[in-house]
């Protein structure tokens, strides 16, 4: 009846799994008895769970990423902690309990912080910078959502019913097939991103078709601004690398539940493909988490130089430059595998070759401040921290890329070094950067720019503290997952890593608090024009947080940088001789069901509960059959409501004009109106 | 709200959703790209067990292929009853299409029963697993393009032929002939080299 | 470049003086020092961009801040062709050079090319199990647990392959690694400057007892070889299939075990279980 599920599976192997464990729970019971005492489940139901509007998604898209940050991060500390003692010892963690939490940490910081972290400010960001009242296809991405929600339900239940993946982030086999692996954790780690996975192609799909055909009147491809670019090259990437991911992790799941063999060492397996398979997705993902934060980055720094980008043609090749190579190089993941001279010198220089466009971006950023007038403001440094930090993961980068030289340093911590020395600036300072330019726009108000910058140095000093230390460990020979070791010498840089990694926790701290400080202060800070940086592009336009339309009228666009333009020709706020009907996409309930299904089909296969399975098959198939007959999708927001909005919104503005850059005691809305707060 | 904006809607939403059905396409092409790959990597991977030699029966196959490409007609022939409107040609047609596929379901199923029953399952070996997953993927979106006639009848017998129905079954014409593009490659890469 | 290389030499000498060591930038034979090289000679090309990077990043930030109303603002400059020209050319110039390091380095250090030397290699049969390292000597037939001894004079040509999951073998003091690979052999080739006692070990996750994959590699002189030969001669075990069916269940921290005798082909055996064809990434062979 339940499979393979016995009462053996809760985590009574160590005190500290089944503290993680306690805290699931209780953070979910928590949540859940929150929203029950303040009676808001209507509200939550009817506003954000089966909300369709891209900007709602977003937000839930980021507050999923921003949980799953706390989640990863605790992985991270963990294993710092557990290095700085392990010396000729067990340190506090068990090899199978330390090992799950560096697979662990690799996955979700990846599939489940970075991927909906990127999604949420595309979801957000890209509609309202390209004009467009929403995306193309508004149900499917609730859809993404919530699969990318039911494959991150997945691997938190692992922590509370079953063990994760011991395999690692990349799950190799033969080590993750079943003869080496027999209990569920590579299962969970399967499906979980077999799922997730299935909403990323779906969001790339999504945003692809909403970028090719929904750009306002006049925006031409070259007048895009520079995150819809790579957001776009960073979709089209999700369509055409994540097919690989789907296959590989498929066969992995057939020769662990069907016996077959794809990976195994016997009877004719080759996990050589795995490998193949695995980078073949693995390697443009990087570019799927890093382009979007070079855009971030190219809005950041144009904004707060007060400068136009420099070398926009430039950046938009160098972009699609990076994303067609980034399917030429995945071999050199694996150059020890014994490939000939000629493939891994092949390899090698194509990985190189990335580094050019890559090398051209940043002099680009850095001459769009030459002759600026620079603000430091916080996603500003964000930016600049990015820049300098970033360099130094490049030439690391370029120096694995050279064969004879990965031979050395591969499968040390120097390769981990090098990736979280592109990974932490690359992506997550440019999320970060998103996140504190782009949240007056979501919510109405600014975040504390005190706070983001306390973090940031944080973020950048615990950075530097966690991550030096590896190299010279990688130059010392240590390699990667050790749970414990037999070097007395490593022992100090580890036990600096860790003082990083702390110093990092207090750069997570400082987020927290900015947020509670920021939402304390939301009267003062609020932004009424909906303009609270001089934008430069469309998305600024809009009132902050957007009508659910965004543009009451279509905006015609006459050249790069829109809104800038109109601010300086003053159009940038006229009024309309009339306004018009507006026809927006209806909330569905599908989307919520489809992933609901989706966690129970994971859930049920990692078990071996095939009724379940069954019905959870069902489930998603009469959901999907059931929208599919719903031809009455859209309602109608009628003119005269429209007009009541932007009544609303230009009676604000004329506030906002008339004490600019003042606090005034002038009584609006509650930006947070009807919330907790 | 004036028909002519509803019907410039109608018409952007339904190339908007055109676009994103050839995009999955081409996802769904890699797919199949890959698992070709694989096929070609793991093809002498036989483990002492049958090679394709041995097992494959290249009358059944040319017989479902025959009976593949049949239905890939009859759909057109659904298109066309589509474009001069007539319910009933459509219905007709898609029934038709819908009898081919099962049959071709039924006859991979056959070909699949007998391999296994003599012990050339997908566990025997990594040619026979890269074999059954690579014929396997396709004979399930056979299936599943099966269940979405299902679901086409009963819209079209339901509503109609409106513009969104239309819409739908363009692009399960799409999924259907692009599936028959699909076993053409498999019968020229898995099944030609291994009889010839 | 050998400024560059000598300064960074230096470095890391000075490094090692303070305690550290750090078996990649202190190599004990040739194969390790010309990787140690080339990621040297790569660095210093390198810096040729990021230095300007580190000092425009700092000098514009400062200068073009906003209450330096002194600086130049010029807020709709945005192309300058021979900006563009430049940020595009240097780097690809230098990817043109370190491409070209790149193809004669990974051909010069290809771990399959056999060392040049007056010297017949020493060949040695690895087999990585769970978790320890068995070398099989075809020559002497005589195995051993975690423990590789060679002489220094000679190169060391190693046949790899593997009895459980992915391995990979590194000495990092002679030189790059491998993976070893069920049902596969890949090979490697080392040689030592001088006797000399390292650390070797798998650097590819393998589980449980994957932090206590770690053996001692001795290069020693011809006659210390060849007495040790004799003494593990001296073993009272012999390895043929039924101890290596037993010697292969997973241990950790596994002694060194001598084997006075081993089962002639064991290590093509070995491969055998899982593949009815000696493969590797390089197919057939």
């Amino acid at each position: 009846m339940l499979g393979k599920l016995s009462i053996d599976a809760l985590p009574f192997y160590s005190w500290v799994a089944m503290g993680g464990a306690a805290v699931t729970v209780f953070g979910a019971l928590g949540v859940f008895a929150l929203v029950t005492w303040l009676g808001q489940w209507r509200y939550l139901w009817d506003e954000w769970l089966t909300s369709v509007d891209h900007k709602r998604i977003g937000i839930m898209y980021i507050v999923l990423a921003l949980v799953m940050l706390l989640r990863g991060f605790v992985d991270a500390i963990m294993m710092r902690a557990q290095q700085a003692f392990a010396l000729d010892s067990q340190g506090y963690l068990p090899p199978d309990h330390f090992d799950q939490i560096f697979s662990s940490h690799g996955t979700i910081m990846i599939f489940f912080m970075a991927m909906p972290f990127l999604t949420g400010l595309i979801n957000i960001v890209v509609p309202q910078q390209i004009g467009a009242r929403d995306v193309a296809f508004p149900f499917l991405n609730s859809v993404s959502l919530w699969l990318t929600a039911a494959g991150t339900g997945l691997v938190m239940a692992s922590l509370v019913i079953g063990v994760f993946s011991t395999a690692g982030w990349t799950g190799y086999p033969p080590y993750s097939g079943i003869k080496y692996s027999p209990d569920v954790g590579v299962d969970y780690w399967i499906w979980a991103l077999l799922v997730s996975g299935m909403g990323s192609t779906l969001t790339g799909i999504n945003f692809a078709v909403t970028i090719l055909k929904r750009r306002a009147p006049g925006m031409k491809l070259m007048r895009m601004p520079l995150f819809t670019w790579t957001a776009f090259c960073a979709n089209i990437l999700m369509i055409f690398a994540f097919p690989a991911l789907t296959v590989a992790c498929t066969m992995l799941a057939l020769d662990r539940v069907l016996g077959m063999h794809f990976f195994t060492n016997d009877a004719g397996g080759n996990m050589m493909n795995y490998a193949n398979l695995f980078w073949i997705w693995g390697h443009p993902e990087v570019y799927i988490l890093v382009l979007p934060a070079f855009g971030v980055f190219s809005e950041v720094v144009a904004t707060f130089s007060r400068k136009r980008l420099f070398g926009y043609h430039s950046l938009v090749y160098a972009t699609a430059a990076i994303a067609l190579l980034s399917f030429t190089v995945w071999l050199h993941h694996f150059f020890t595998m014994g490939s000939s001279a000629n493939v891994n010198a092949f390899f090698g220089i194509a990985t190189m070759v990335i580094a050019v466009p890559t090398g051209v971006k940043i002099f680009d950023w850095l001459f769009t401040m030459f002759r600026g007038r620079i603000e430091f403001s916080a996603p500003m440094y964000w930016t600049l921290g990015f820049i300098v930090t970033f360099v130094i993961g490049g030439v690391t980068g370029v120096l694995l890329a050279l064969p004879p030289v990965d031979y050395v340093m591969h499968n040390t911590t120097f390769l981990v070094a090098h990736f979280h020395n592109m990974i932490i600036p690359g992506a997550l300072f440019g999320y970060l950067a998103g996140y504190m330019y782009w949240f007056p726009k979501a919510f109405g108000f600014t975040l504390d720019e005190r706070w983001g910058i306390r973090s940031f140095w944080c973020w950048i000093v615990g950075f530097y503290l966690a991550f030096m230390p590896l190299y010279v460990l990688g130059f010392m020979g240590m390699p990667r997952r050790m749970e414990q070791y037999n070097v007395p010498e490593w022992q100090p840089l580890l036990i600096v890593a860790s003082l990083g990694a702390v110093v990092i926790l207090l750069g997570i701290v400082c987020l927290v608090v900015q947020l509670v400080v920021s939402i304390h202060n939301r009267l003062e800070a609020r932004d009424l024009a909906g303009d609270p940086w001089d934008g430069r592009t469309l998305e600024w336009m809009t009132s902050s947080p957007p009508a659910p339309y965004n543009f009451a009228i279509i905006p015609q666009v006459e050249s790069r940088d829109a809104f800038i333009e109109m601010k300086r020709r003053g159009t940038a706020y006229s009024h309309p001789q009339q306004y018009t009907d507006i026809q927006m996409p209806k909330n569905a309930m599908a989307g919520v069901f489809i992933g609901g299904f989706a966690f129970l089909l994971g859930f049920a296969v990692v078990w071996h509960i095939w009724w379940l399975a069954v019905v959870a098959l069902l489930g998603i198939f009469a959901a999907i059959t059931g929208r599919a007959f719903n031809d009455d999708t859209e309602f109608v927001i009628p003119a005269s409501e429209v007009e009541k909005i932007e009544t609303e919104r230009h009676r604000k503005l004329a506030i906002a004009r008339k004490h600019y850059g003042h606090d005034d005691q002038t009584p609006v809305a509650d930006p947070f109106p009807g919330g907790a707060a | 709200m004036t028909g002519a904006v509803t019907a410039e809607h109608e018409h952007d939403t339904h190339e908007e959703k055109t676009l994103g059905f050839w995009l999955y396409l081409m996802s769904d092409a890699i797919i199949f790209a890959l698992l070709f790959m694989t096929y070609v990597v793991m093809v002498n991977n036989t483990a002492g067990g049958p090679a394709g030699r041995e097992l494959f029966d290249v009358g059944h196959v040319f017989a479902e292929t025959m009976v593949l490409l049949a239905s890939s007609i009859t759909f057109g022939f659904a298109s066309v009853a589509l474009v001069s409107k007539s319910k009933a040609g459509v219905l007709a047609w898609l029934i038709i299409t819908f009898l081919l596929g099962f049959s071709f379901v039924a006859m991979e199923i056959i070909e699949f029963l007998g391999m296994i029953a003599q012990d050339a399952g997908p566990g025997r070996s990594g040619f026979l697993s890269a074999f059954f997953t690579l014929v396997g993927t396709h004979g399930l979106h056979v299936s599943l393009g099966l269940v979405w006639i299902v679901v086409m009848l009963a819209q079209v017998a339901v509503k109609g032929l409106t513009a969104p129905v239309g819409s739908r079954l363009m692009r399960l014409g799409l999924f259907w002939h692009f599936l028959d593009i699909i076993w053409i490659g498999i019968f020229s890469v898995v099944y030609l080299p291994g009889v010839l | 470049m050998r400024r560059i290389r000598g300064a960074a030499i230096t470095f890391s000498t000075a490094l090692l003086l303070s305690g550290c060591s750090m078996p990649a930038l202190t190599p004990k034979g040739p194969i390790a020092r010309a990787e140690r090289d080339l990621l040297f000679d790569a660095l210093g090309l390198m810096m040729i961009v990021a230095i300007p990077v580190f000092i425009m990043a700092f000098v514009f930030a400062t200068r073009y801040r906003t209450s330096n109303r002194k600086a130049r603002y010029t807020p709709d400059w945005s192309f300058s062709l021979g900006i563009e020209a430049l940020v595009w050319l240097v780097p690809a110039l230098i990817i043109v050079a370190l491409g070209y390091l790149v193809w004669t380095a990974t051909h010069r250090l290809d771990p399959y090319e056999a060392l040049a030397s007056t010297v017949e290699p020493v060949k040695v049969q690895v087999v990585a199990q769970d978790w320890k390292w068995l070398f099989i000597y075809p020559e002497q037939k005589v195995a051993v647990v975690n423990e590789l001894v060679f002489p220094s004079e000679a190169p060391l040509s190693l046949d790899i392959t593997s009895d459980t999951v992915m391995n990979a073998f590194f000495i990092p003091e002679l030189g790059g690694q491998i993976y070893a690979m069920a049902g596969m052999r890949s090979h490697l080739n080392l040689l030592a400057d001088e006797p000399g006692t390292f650390q070797g070990r798998n650097t590819q996750y393998s589980g449980d007892g994957f932090p206590h994959q770690h053996f001692k590699a001795v290069a020693t002189t011809r006659e210390a070889f060849d007495a040790w030969v004799e003494e593990v001669r001296q073993s009272s075990q012999e390895l043929d299939a039924g101890t290596y069916q037993k010697l292969a269940e997973p241990t950790i921290g596994h002694s060194v075990t001598y084997y006075s005798n081993v089962e002639p082909d064991l290590f093509r055996k070995v491969i055998a279980k899982y593949a009815a064809r000696t493969t590797g990434a390089r197919g057939a062979e």
